[in-house]
């Protein structure tokens, strides 16, 4: 193999350099503009001293996490202590390697036109979903080697969570490979036309809210963010780690956000499609404005994580688990279901599929919640004698 | 040495040392993340194959899904070292030297004749594998094989897991009824 020293090193190397960075400022960016929108929504205003805004404040906060001690307790498992916030870290950032973020860019003096993603793999979903598999551990590894009841109960209910929605996550993406009978991320967001009524969202309208919810359940985030609920387990799995391993854990999260938005946005919102005006300009301006489009469409998919964060109130653990079990997965699977069958009777008309995707997921939901109400009907029955059961044992006694 | 080879020799170097930490670490977790290792490094070595499909179940499965179960047992059953004899003796100890013995022998016969049989860096073999690198197996290809040539399998093992998973409920329901 002729070994071409621009294509095969120079350019490779520039694009994981950009987008490694792009994903670090990233973090600092989610980490500014997470609490400026706080402050906003609950009517204050939030960091707005170090610089203008308060737009230095993640600089200012990363240099204190770098200048505090860097304590590690006498009690916890050294090594795996150490290691379980780069277990994190590395999944979240190599994630990113497969996914899209632009069509492509021609400059002057290199003959083929740069694709803007670092590695179009043909697996590139199945890739996602192996290395997003991979951060559990991090988790897992950091409560149990903190040696802590509080860390440990953390963990356990943050590697239940992630493993209960990650069935979700890889199911409700299902639709979306077999219409596009690819597995690969820029065919799938090649295949999604311009304009918005061809974007796969609302082809799969359910599957695509199934896989959001999934996908803020995966990141820990409010309302599922069982795993650090401050007033049950203190902070959960990070309860022992201090100085920049915290940080590190909270970098390898809004990485994970950052991740999920952009895979998101490739799958279901048209990638860097928006009214052909991915495709004004030339070669090179129009590479330009389809990376401009897709983080634009990103930005707004974050915005939303934080909206959603300091909107709704935290799940219980039960409600939690049935909410995953009992309506998203069904929902996810009648969608596999739904699209096979219309695809083939109606010979892949992408209007019936939608609509028949949306009726189905409601069929299922009145079902599955006609089914809880029987359930939970009968059970209360049952429970009132159970309650009474005890008072009668006191009353023998008194 | 081209870079295929270089690749090979890192994930398979990598792939024996996490096999060789499972069995020497004394503590079960280190173990069982030694073999997450080896695990992945065999996915490496899956992808310099060409079987990328493979290589991405390889790690959603096995890294992914089954060893995160298994650190689930070994924490929530909370071993912790095991002790340099307690685990080995009398009986115990002999049954393993004689299945050890077995294991090493085995190994030994296969390696011997793939590499009397097999013409290692002949021309042959070197067409052979850049055809397989150039013409990746395709998940495409994986998917109408599985629906044609090996329905009967496939469907067979579908029926397995099914039995499995009802299995479970199973178990799970007369422990509830047993409680009530």
């Amino acid at each position: 193999m002729e070994i071409n020293l621009v294509e095969h090193i120079i350019i490779p190397v520039v694009k994981i350099l950009f987008i490694a960075h792009l994903l670090i400022i990233g973090v600092m960016a989610m980490i500014w503009s997470e609490r400026r929108v706080s402050g906003w929504i609950q009517d204050r205003l939030g960091p707005n001293r170090v610089g203008p805004q308060g737009l230095l404040q993640p600089i200012a906060d990363g240099i204190k996490f770098l200048f505090k001690e860097d304590l590690i307790p006498n009690h916890v498992d050294k090594p795996l202590y150490v290691l379980a916030p780069a277990m994190l870290l590395i999944p979240a950032m190599i994630a990113i390697a497969v996914v899209p973020f632009g069509s492509s860019i021609t400059i002057a003096g290199v003959d083929d036109p740069i694709l803007l993603q670092i590695a179009d793999i043909n697996i590139g979903i199945l890739y996602i979903l192996a290395i997003t598999s991979l951060g559990v551990y991090g988790v897992v590894i950091g409560a149990w080697a903190s040696n802590n009841k509080y860390s440990l109960l953390g963990g356990l209910r943050s590697s239940a969570q992630m493993i209960s929605y990650e069935l979700t996550l890889g199911l409700a993406i299902i639709g979306v490979l077999m219409l596009s009978e690819s597995l690969s991320l820029r065919t799938i967001a090649e295949q999604q036309g311009s304009n918005l009524w061809e974007w796969n969202f609302l082809i799969h309208f359910p599957a695509f809210l199934a896989f959001t919810t999934a996908m803020f359940a995966e990141t820990n985030r409010l309302p599922f963010d069982l795993a650090e609920a401050e007033q049950e387990l203190v902070a959960g799995y990070h309860t022992e780690y201090s100085s920049m391993k915290f940080a590190i854990f909270f970098m390898a999260e809004y990485m994970n956000m950052i991740v999920g938005s952009a895979v998101v946005v490739t799958l279901f919102l048209g990638g860097w499609h928006f009214f052909g005006l991915e495709n004004v300009g030339g070669p090179f301006w129009s590479g330009i404005i389809s990376f401009a489009i897709f983080f634009i469409k990103t930005g707004i998919f974050l915005f939303i994580f934080i909206w959603v964060r300091w909107t709704l109130p935290r799940f219980r653990y039960d409600q939690l688990m049935n909410f995953g079990w009992k309506f998203l997965l069904p929902v996810a699977l009648t969608s596999i279901v739904v699209t096979g069958t219309l695809w083939i009777v109606t010979n892949g008309n992408r209007l019936w599929i939608g609509i028949g995707n949306v009726v189905a997921a409601f069929i299922v939901v009145a079902i599955v919640a006609g089914m809880l109400a029987l359930d939970n009907n009968s059970k209360s029955s049952t429970q009132t004698i159970h309650d009474a059961a005890p008072l009668r044992g006191l009353d023998a006694v008194e | 040495m081209n870079p295929e080879m270089i690749l090979f020799f890192i994930f398979g170097a990598v792939s024996l040392i996490g096999a060789i930490a499972v069995i020497s670490f004394r503590h079960p977790i280190y173990s069982a993340l030694s073999l997450i290792v080896t695990f992945f490094a065999q996915a490496g070595l899956f992808v310099l194959l060409g079987a990328h499909f493979v290589a991405a179940v390889q790690v959603i499965v096995y890294a992914g899904a089954i060893m995160v179960l298994f650190l689930f047992v070994i924490m929530l059953l909370n071993l912790g070292t095991l002790s340099a004899q307690g685990a080995l003796t009398g009986k115990l100890k002999g049954v393993a030297v004689v299945l050890g013995i077995l294991f090493a022998a085995q190994g030994i016969f296969i390696a011997v004749n793939v590499f009397k049989n097999t013409e290692l860096g002949t021309v042959e073999a070197m067409e052979k594998a850049t055809a397989l690198k150039d013409n990746p197996i395709e998940t495409y290809d994986i998917g109408s094989l599985l629906f044609t040539d090996y329905l009967l399998p496939f469907e067979v093992t579908s029926l397995i897991l099914l039995a499995a998973l009802i299995g479970v409920i199973v178990l799970v329901k007369r422990e509830n009824q047993a409680e009530s």
